[in-house]
């Protein structure tokens, strides 16, 4: 029961996270919003494997934080240079 | 509880892609994109396919959000409005969506144990494949030994997509850093 009630909250996160990512109105709203959606899964991986009794997948769990890092900072990269491989030593003289 | 998971996750997906359609932005759509393949992802681990979600997740939320964002960097950000009509691709997507509905009519109930895919050939992966290959894992055996041929078909394929996106995207930037340093003969 209690983790209906969980699952069901989190539905509910999702939900606001989507509202915010789809309203923007800047692009950190949106950036923060995916992020905000990642750890959901998260959470919501680990709420489901206790709510059917079977927690044996949690360590994706973790698989999922890393992910959630990678794509985060690679959009955080692209709006802050315009490039993903941009170096700040690049092109000086050593 | 999970129907309800499920109904639910699939709504935010359709409102998602809606989104998506509607948003001009190209860096808003990449991160509506990879809002969409964690809720595709949550959908999947519903559905008790952990390894589809892991896969999901990995290449569509991290990978393709990756490979995008490089896109990006050598096109515009803003998408253009369309120049032709848009009844055309609307009614063909709907056929075509229609159609993929109307062939899931005809499948056998969700988690059936007498439908075809079950009767054909798994009972012999399940009961000969520690004595035909000795791998304990049968998702394994079946993927390396049994489809040895196609796993490596699509390790070709996956290998000359990596370098296809190699070269387009360092080919390019190459052809840039050439433009932008002419004092340098070198």
């Amino acid at each position: 029961m209690m983790f209906a009630g969980a699952a069901a909250a989190l539905l509910v996160a999702f939900a606001l996270a989507a509202l915010r990512a789809i309203k923007g109105p800047t692009v950190f709203d949106r950036a923060l919003a995916g992020n905000t959606v990642g750890s959901l899964a998260i959470l919501l991986l680990a709420v489901f494997g206790f709510l059917t009794g079977r927690p044996e997948f949690l360590d994706i769990a973790l698989t999922y934080g890393l992910l959630n890092l990678i794509g985060t900072l690679a959009v955080l990269k692209f709006f802050r240079h315009g490039d993903l491989a941009y170096d700040a030593d690049e092109g000086k003289e050593p | 509880m999970e129907t309800v998971i499920n109904m639910a996750l699939l709504t935010l997906l359709a409102v998602v892609t809606v989104a998506m359609v509607v948003q001009r932005s190209l860096l808003s759509v990449v991160i509506l994109a990879s809002i969409y393949s964690f809720l595709m992802a949550s959908v999947m681990i519903v559905l008790d396919a952990v390894d589809v979600a892991l896969t999901e997740a990995s290449v569509g939320a991290a990978v393709s959000t990756v490979l995008l964002l490089a896109t990006l960097h050598l096109t515009k950000t803003r998408e253009d409005m369309p120049r032709h009509g848009r009844a055309l691709p609307l009614l063909l997507s709907l056929a075509v969506g229609g159609m993929l509905v109307w062939g899931t009519l005809v499948l056998p109930p969700f988690g059936t144990a007498n439908a075809p895919i079950h009767q054909h050939v798994a009972p012999r992966y399940i009961n000969d494949v520690m004595a035909e290959t000795g791998v304990p894992n049968i998702v394994t055996a079946v993927l390396a030994d049994y489809r040895s041929f196609d796993t490596l078909g699509e390790t070709t394929v996956i290998f000359i997509a990596g370098i296809g996106v190699m070269l387009l995207l360092g080919g390019l930037r190459r052809q840039s850093s050439e433009e932008g340093a002419p004092e340098d003969p070198s």
